[in-house]
């Protein structure tokens, strides 16, 4: 009888309030939306990372007069080098054959191409990716090198990409979300104002503190849970027509965004938003109305 | 029942205490009257019996119980042992008389079978039998103060607070209430009324408390309001 009494509250509520009802969940809706954005982003970025950092290589390309002296001097440095996880030695013909493989559509440039013409290199692969600085400034000194070259830089300009999306992301929905949170605070005051004689006989009668408060915050929750909806949808909605639609040649060159990661977003961000809605409603019956 | 121990109230930016060290003691089944001019803290009692507020200093016991040491959360439970009558009559304007009644006991989690049987009862003892389903516009005043006490009552509380329950009254009507918050008094129910009717007082020959500006300067059984 009293969660019915409460649930028909809400229900009141709402409706009585409905424009407002409207724009909390819409606010709500986009601070949900970009937060999930921004999750996705940060995994996709750490993924991605992962990814290319097993892989990603530091090529010392060797100049065509290298003699066996430089190329001896460098093999010794290289193997007690505690910067170094494990490196290759690529000879001109086995740089041909990648090359073969590499562009075998293209016979037309493969034919172009004579084994000389690629430059010998060592493969090297760090330990930790982010310390080719200190590797580069160590063997560009040697004797012999025509080139070093650092895959990493070439991520790291997809990387910081990726992050600039992902903070951008973060940052609307903080700032959306401050705006979802005035809303709710305001929506509340509104409700409670508009049943400040029944809180008035509530309190003089002695209802439970719980009882005169669960109808507001439970307003907010509900906005809170429908704007997550709401957000997932936009998530679903973008996971088919952008990340699978318009823009799959450049995330196929990336890693998948899964759709696992896309319905694990359900829960989190209605979790998110009722928790949030929640604290939220509490508060300000607390310390803004006196409830 | 109710006793204050040397109580004294300053509100905020007051110049002086609204109550200034107080003593008073009512026991069970008395019926009382407070009585004095206004701003003499007649209200402030009121407020500081139903913890609305907090004394500055001294002891509040209700029911053997000290007031102002009540953790919060025990505050509802608390009033559902007082029953309260205002100037204004406090009702929901939306609701019937019969809803209104029913409402009081509805949040604090009575069963609608409980207010079925006990809402009727409790309205045909203030004299509103027949008159259930009105709203408050289509009552007189006198019949709004009735709901008002009916509401106070339905919960059988021990103690019953009256704060000028005939002050929007006129001398007949008030009568009536009185009368009402006798037969109420009459059921074993401590009734505290602050008043500034003298000719209520006057009729009613009870025990009279009187305040001026915060200090007690008269406390006589069977008084008038002098």
């Amino acid at each position: 009888m009293r969660a019915k009494y409460v649930l028909n509250e809400v229900a009141l509520g709402l409706w009585r309030n409905v424009t407002m009802t409207i724009a909390m969940i819409i606010t709500m809706a986009v601070s949900l939306t970009m937060l999930g954005a921004s999750v996705l982003l940060f995994w996709q970025v750490n993924n991605m990372r992962e990814f290319f950092y097993d892989k990603i290589e530091v090529s010392i390309f060797l100049k065509s007069d290298v003699t066996e002296a430089q190329r001896t001097a460098l093999d010794t440095a290289l193997k007690e080098d505690p910067l170094v996880q494990e490196y290759d030695h690529e000879s001109k013909e086995e740089a041909y054959e990648k090359f073969q493989t590499m562009f075998r559509d293209a016979p037309d440039l493969v034919n172009s191409v004579k084994p000389e013409s690629l430059p010998e290199a060592f493969r090297v692969k760090l330990k930790n990716p982010e310390q080719y600085k200190d590797a580069y400034d160590k063997y560009i000194a040697y004797a012999g090198i025509s080139e070093i070259v650092d895959q990493q830089r070439l991520l790291g300009k997809i990387f910081g990409i990726l992050g600039a999306l992902q903070k951008m992301a973060l940052v609307i929905a903080i700032v959306q979300g401050a705006a979802a949170l005035l809303l709710v605070a305001n929506t509340i005051q509104v409700a409670a104002y508009s049943k400040r004689r029944e809180v008035a006989v509530m309190k003089l009668v002695g209802a439970g503190n719980w009882f005169i408060q669960a109808p507001f915050v439970l307003e907010a929750v509900f906005a809170g849970l429908i704007g997550s909806i709401f957000s997932y949808a936009a998530l679903v909605l973008a996971k088919i027509f952008l990340i699978d639609g318009s823009l799959k040649p450049l995330t196929e060159l990336l890693t998948p965004v899964p759709w696992r990661n896309i319905h694990i977003m359900l829960p989190l961000l209605a979790l998110a938003g009722g928790a949030v809605n929640a604290v939220t409603g509490w508060v300000t019956l607390r310390f803004y109305i006196r409830v | 029942m109710i006793s204050l121990e040397r109580v004294t109230k300053t509100y905020p930016k007051a110049s002086r205490p609204s109550l200034d060290d107080v003593s008073v003691s009512i026991e069970k089944g008395e019926f009382v009257f407070f009585i004095g001019p206004s701003g003499s803290g007649k209200s402030t009692f009121i407020k500081l019996l139903l913890r609305e507020i907090q004394p500055t200093r001294g002891g509040i016991f209700v029911n053997g119980r000290e007031v102002g040491a009540m953790r919060s959360w025990k505050i509802p439970n608390f009033r559902r042992s007082i029953g309260c009558v205002f100037q204004d009559f406090r009702l929901l304007p939306n609701r019937t008389a019969y809803e209104n009644v029913a409402f009081a006991l509805e949040v604090i989690g009575k069963s609608k079978a409980v207010a079925r049987r006990v809402v009727p009862e409790v309205l045909e003892l203030v004299g509103l039998g027949g008159k259930e389903h009105r709203y408050p516009h289509e009552l007189s005043g006198g019949e709004q103060q009735r709901v008002a006490v009916a509401r106070a009552f339905v919960n059988r509380p021990l103690i019953l607070l009256a704060d000028e329950p005939t002050g929007n009254l006129d001398p007949d009507t008030s009568i009536e209430i009185m009368r009402l918050l006798d037969r109420i008094n009459r059921t074993g129910t401590t009734v505290v009324m602050v008043t500034h009717d003298s000719n209520i007082v006057n009729q009613m020959r009870r025990r009279v408390v009187e305040i001026d500006t915060g200090r007690i300067v008269r406390d006589q059984p069977r008084g008038v309001y002098g």
